[in-house]
């Protein structure tokens, strides 16, 4: 078995482009389910809505890319604006039907004959992203992660240097709080958490700085096309994230999380629960709208099979996995979750190419099979033993004192 | 019956050399099965075949394919039809008449865009394009390519029968899945309704019920009928064991309805892969009742009906009215609305709410798996037919009234009937978007659906 291979594939995931759209779907994810407390079971429609909106707008209409891009956008609003309207006044079970029905219908009508020729029906739309990839800055060659393979230190090798320090810096600040210089944990807060001496949490942590810096030593690259299209992927990631992080301090923010605490009560106060649900709906949709056009930007090609109801509840695995209501948590959930699937998805071709598992036992499409199944017992698992995910705060994620 | 209409028109695998024409089609079949997990859907749910591509050496670019249609499960060419090819400008190409062995191949100038369209008028007399939209293929070339091309057959559909005839044979088909839909939704309803789950796995109650049934009747050898009840009370058995060795546990630790709500997502996904993973992506029939022909309905001469299809009716009715005597009239019935209605005031007046619970579970997971049953009398087995069951459940049971048992029953029917009646209007393909679309509705308007009691749901 080459382990080697089996590792450099589980980072190249972690990097790659589904992990960046992952990312995004459960960014948004986090928006309605984390923050605001809406059973969005609809993610699948609003990645698709994202990456039709844009793909009919260009090969149909013949408009500019960007053009395509403020279609989509627009598009991702109206369908909220669909869906909220007739549940958002319902208890929550209901918008979990409604959206994952609304999901389907969406794929039902873009993979059907009937209107292919505006969406290409089962076979989808292509030659779309010629204008994305013309203004790209990357010449053409294949990029590695780092600089260090070739033997002289690059740009990369300082982000991940700055990255590496920063989460050993968290991890220190946890395990010894109020130690570091600026600090702004009391080691009084820290004993009232009744922490254990080192968590899940400091655990992870400690593994991803450390993976970020062996990054630098495996031979993972990228072609300048996939590394453009994964700077404006992350790049995105990184904005929605930030623009999250800001909105959730705010006013706004804190109406959102309230509704998730007790509607009644922030209706008592005088707030307009449906309209805020409307906006999160919203939000969080667009976001998804952004990863669904990241994701077919990427692959330059867009398929309706691709934005089924499981692609719903693995951007769900992933966001949980992280842990719900953290501005990281669906960044290193959905990084965790694919590096994870590729390591298990390798590990078992590999062990099945060395004759340690028998063709009889699993052959290669069950190898792909095995997968959706451990993402469900994941999910099952996760959910019983671990709700929080890794970074979450289990009494901020404790869903039974909802309703 | 349930299945999205997806046609798998092109045929993006690559094509390795084959020698010698007996041998390809032999070799097709096994490369077919190797691929039946990425054709997934696209070759199962038909009863019609595809024109399967032939494989042949070859630098430049063109189409090629084999016009079949399946007759009694066999294979037979289609020989004589045109094929015409146009480029994206609407230029004609060139264009090619199908062989006697069904084969056909086309040379292409180079890469591009094309459409390929069969001349519909010189099919054969009784076969018609099982879906009409798709004469047309329209298909981009990558250099080098050889395309394979699928045409999909099936019965005639040109002399249309009279609307009068259609409406009839589509209310028939409306009733016979109208009444599965609320055999297997009763158990979601009653399980929602006891426990407040909105347990996402019921689909794979239903496959599962199908599959032991399959399994029994086709690998062991059991009569249908006997291997149906043993899988009606395997469902039941396992279903209740799935409450006491999962579901109970998470009811005592506490755990929210709405992570419960994940979780059963979680073993839905798990339970469905591994049917996959076990019973592998192609649709099976039963050993017994395959292919029937129909038959005059009552000798009135207007619609026609398989006789399964009217024993799997007549079953349905006797099944549903025994539930609904169970519900109304037994005291354990009486228990298990009294649990619905509030838990705790139940369990006040000396019902034992969990054993209730569990014959609620045991009971849905039998129903379920009769249903499974039906479905796979009617169309065929596959590992994932009752997850496509599950949002016309959904709908079912949201437009009855969620939780009432009554409710699943008119609900499910309805949503049955409409499904099969909206193709008078809409595609085949998205008769499910029009149930969808209901849902949506009833919600807006009457939220608590048609048996629901009126209440704050807000």
């Amino acid at each position: 078995m080459d382990w080697g291979a089996i590792i450099e594939n589980g980072l190249r995931a972690a990097f790659g482009l589904e992990a960046a759209y992952f990312a995004l779907a459960a960014i948004g994810l986090n928006v309605h389910f984390g923050y605001t407390g809406l059973l969005n079971f609809g993610q699948a429609g609003f990645l698709a809505i994202g990456a039709y909106g844009m793909g009919i707008s260009v090969t149909h209409f013949g408009t500019s890319l960007w053009v395509g891009i403020l279609v989509s956008i627009l598009a991702a609003v109206v369908f909220a604006l669909l869906l909220g309207l007739p549940t958002l006044r319902l208890r929550a079970d209901y918008l979990a039907i409604v959206t994952i029905a609304s999901a389907e219908i969406v794929r039902l009508v873009f993979r059907s004959a009937r209107f292919q020729p505006v969406t290409g029906g089962s076979a989808g739309l292509q030659n779309f992203a010629g204008e994305f990839y013309r203004i790209n800055p990357y010449s053409p060659g294949r990029y590695r992660l780092e600089a260090i393979y070739n033997g002289a230190l690059g740009p990369f090798d300082v982000v991940r240097g700055l990255l590496a320090l920063a989460l050993l810096w968290i991890v220190v600040d946890r395990l010894a709080p109020g130690r570091l210089p600026g600090s702004r944990r009391s080691p009084q807060a820290a004993a009232g958490e009744g922490r254990e001496v080192i968590g899940v949490r400091e655990m992870v942590l400690l593994v991803i700085a450390a993976l970020i810096l062996v990054a630098g030593l495996t031979p993972v690259s990228f072609t300048q096309n996939r590394m453009w299209i994964l700077t404006v992927g992350w790049g995105l990631v990184v904005i929605t994230s930030l623009l999250v992080f800001l909105l959730m301090r705010s006013p706004w923010g804190r109406v959102l999380k309230s509704i998730r605490e007790d509607e009644d009560a922030a209706r008592s106060l005088g707030k307009n629960v449906v309209s805020y649900k409307m906006q999160s709906l919203i939000f969080g949709g667009v976001i998804g709208s952004l990863g669904g056009l990241v994701f077919v930007i990427g692959n330059q090609s867009i398929q309706p099979d691709n934005f089924g109801t499981p692609i719903t509840f693995f951007a769900y695995a992933a966001l949980i996995l992280g842990g719900t209501a953290r501005v990281f948590g669906p960044i290193v959930g959905s990084m965790i979750f694919w590096a994870l699937l590729s390591v298990a998805e390798n590990g078992l071709q590999q062990a099945r190419g060395a004759g340690y598992i028998s063709n009889d036992l699993l052959t290669a499409t069950q190898v792909g099979q095995l997968r959706f199944m451990l993402v469900g017992a994941g999910l099952m698992a996760l959910m019983i033993f671990r709700p929080q995910g890794i970074f979450g705060n289990r009494r901020e994620i404790d869903l039974s004192v909802r309703r | 019956m349930v299945a999205p209409g997806c046609l798998h028109s092109v045929g993006p695998h690559p094509v390795p050399t084959t020698p010698g024409p007996a041998t390809q089609e032999r070799t097709l079949r096994q490369r077919t099965a190797a691929h039946v997990i990425l054709l997934l859907l696209a070759t199962t749910f038909f009863a019609g075949t595809a024109g399967t591509a032939s494989a042949q050496e070859d630098r430049s670019e063109g189409i090629r394919g084999t016009l079949t249609n399946e007759v009694d499960d066999e294979d037979v060419p289609v020989a004589g039809v045109e094929i015409a090819v146009v480029d994206a400008d609407g230029a004609a190409i060139g264009d090619v008449t199908s062989g006697e062995d069904g084969s056909f191949s086309l040379d292409l100038p180079g890469p591009g865009e094309y459409t390929a369209t069969l001349d519909v008028e010189t099919l054969p007399e009784g076969i018609g394009l099982r879906d009409e939209d798709r004469a047309s293929l329209t298909f981009s070339l990558t250099p080098g390519q050889n395309r394979p091309l699928n045409f999909f057959f099936g019965e005639d559909t040109r002399q249309r029968a009279s609307t009068t005839d259609r409406v009839l044979q589509l209310t028939v088909e409306g009733i016979k899945l109208g009444l599965i839909i609320a055999i297997t939704s009763v158990g979601l309803s009653l399980i929602y309704g006891t426990t407040g789950l909105t347990n996402f796995a019921h689909g794979e109650l239903v496959t599962f019920g199908g599959l032991v049934a399959w399994y029994l009747n086709f690998q062991v050898g059991i009569p249908l009928v006997w291997a149906g009840l043993l899988a009606i009370a395997i469902g039941g058995g396992a279903s209740g064991l799935l409450d006491r060795g999962l579901w109970r546990p998470l009811r005592k630790r506490g755990t929210g309805l709405i992570a419960m709500l994940v979780v059963s997502i979680g073993l839905s996904l798990l339970l469905r892969y591994l049917f996959l993973y076990q019973f592998g992506g192609r649709t099976r029939p039963f050993a017994e009742f395959g292919r029937q022909r129909q038959v005059d309905f009552l000798g009135l001469g207007l619609v026609g009906i398989t006789p399964k299809d009217m024993v799997s009716i007549g079953l349905s009715v006797v099944v549903l009215v025994v539930v609904a005597l169970l519900v109304t009239r037994t005291r354990m019935g009486k228990a298990m609305r009294a649990v619905a209605d509030n838990p705790d005031l139940a369990a006040s007046s000396g019902i034992d709410v969990q054993r209730v619970i569990l014959l609620v579970w045991v009971v849905g997971g039998a129903l379920a798996a009769f249903g499974g049953i039906l479905v796979g009398l009617g169309e065929e087995v596959s590992w994932q037919m009752g997850f496509q069951l599950l949002l016309l459940m959904f709908a079912g049971i949201t437009l009855g009234g969620l939780g009432t048992a009554f409710g699943a029953l008119v609900g499910g029917f309805v949503i049955g009937l409409f499904i099969n009646l909206s193709t008078l209007v809409v595609p085949t393909e998205l008769k499910n978007v029009g149930a969808l679309l209901v849902l949506a509705v009833v919600l807006l308007v009457r939220p608590q659906g048609i048996l629901g009691r009126a209440e704050r749901v807000g």
